[in-house]
């Protein structure tokens, strides 16, 4: 197995990820590409690990599954927070700071 | 013929490796074009869900046997859990709802398609034919020595981080 194939496919996961946060207008929505790009990092990560014999990209990897769950449990109660005030978690809607 | 079956596999283990992996990524691939695409929010948290799960196989694949296990544990048992939760405690409408994309998404594709060229190419120039070593299993032992003895602060900087999240969430969610 090539290493390239891996830090490939977390390229394009990163990118779809990113187009995902980009293009949604839901809070939810955007909170699961976030998860996008976050497996696609622990994608590379474990792939280097993988390739060095080095442990330490698996122990990171684990480290940003914890850290990724931490932030869903925050983003989510934000979102319901944003629920609660307007009666609809629409991105756009959230302009009352604009001009 | 079960065993010149086993010979032509243990022969080609590679083979049945790369197999294995184009299956895994055509899922992974796939299923995040489905959760970026799709206007119906509980369908996109379970794409989600073949794309974390693809992810944990990729984990095993290249051997890191314990984040492909905690992987299944935390992010489809958890965090998928926790999604479908905040959708139906948003009032999320059931069924197709065109407004959850926005009217100029093409914009997100001009920011996301040069960054895959960019990637991909820094990527192959750099890594071009770079060969995994194969049969090369890190086992648990060597991730639970690594946690408790050289990241062991980080390790109990993620507890304190776990426990100022769950008192921050419950602060935030709770009825006033």
């Amino acid at each position: 197995m090539l290493l390239n194939q891996f830090l490939l496919l977390g390229a394009i996961l990163f990118s779809i990820g990113v187009y995902g946060v980009l293009a949604r207008r839901n809070g939810v929505l955007v909170l699961l590409s976030i998860e996008l790009i976050l497996n696609a990092v622990n994608i590379n990560l474990v792939a280097f690990g993988t390739y060095t014999g080095s442990i330490s990209g698996q122990v990171f990897a684990l480290f940003v599954i914890a850290i990724a769950a931490a932030e869903v449990g925050v983003g989510l109660a934000i979102v319901l927070m944003i629920y609660r005030n307007r009666q609809s978690i629409d991105l756009d809607e959230l302009s009352s700071m604009k001009g | 013929m079960s065993a010149t079956f086993a010979a032509v596999f243990a022969a080609d283990l590679d083979v049945a490796q790369n197999v294995f992996f184009a299956m895994l990524a055509l899922a992974t691939i796939v299923g995040a074009i489905g959760v970026v695409t799709t206007t119906n929010v509980v369908h996109a948290a379970l794409w989600l869900v073949v794309v974390l799960s693809s992810v944990g196989a990729n984990f095993l694949l290249m051997g890191a046997e314990f984040v492909g296990v905690t992987q299944i544990l935390v992010y489809v048992g958890a965090i998928v859990v926790l999604f479908l939760f905040g959708t139906m405690l948003t009032r999320a409408p059931i069924g197709k709802d065109p407004t959850v994309t926005n009217r100029s998404w093409y914009l997100g594709l001009v920011v996301a398609v040069p960054l895959l060229a960019i990637l991909s190419y820094v990527l192959i120039d750099a890594f071009d034919d770079t060969e995994l070593p194969s049969d090369n299993v890190q086992r648990t032992a060597e991730v639970s020595d690594s946690i408790f003895g050289q990241y062991l602060m980080p390790f109990e900087a993620i507890g304190l981080l776990l426990t100022a999240t769950l008192i921050g969430a419950i602060v935030l969610a709770r009825k006033e």
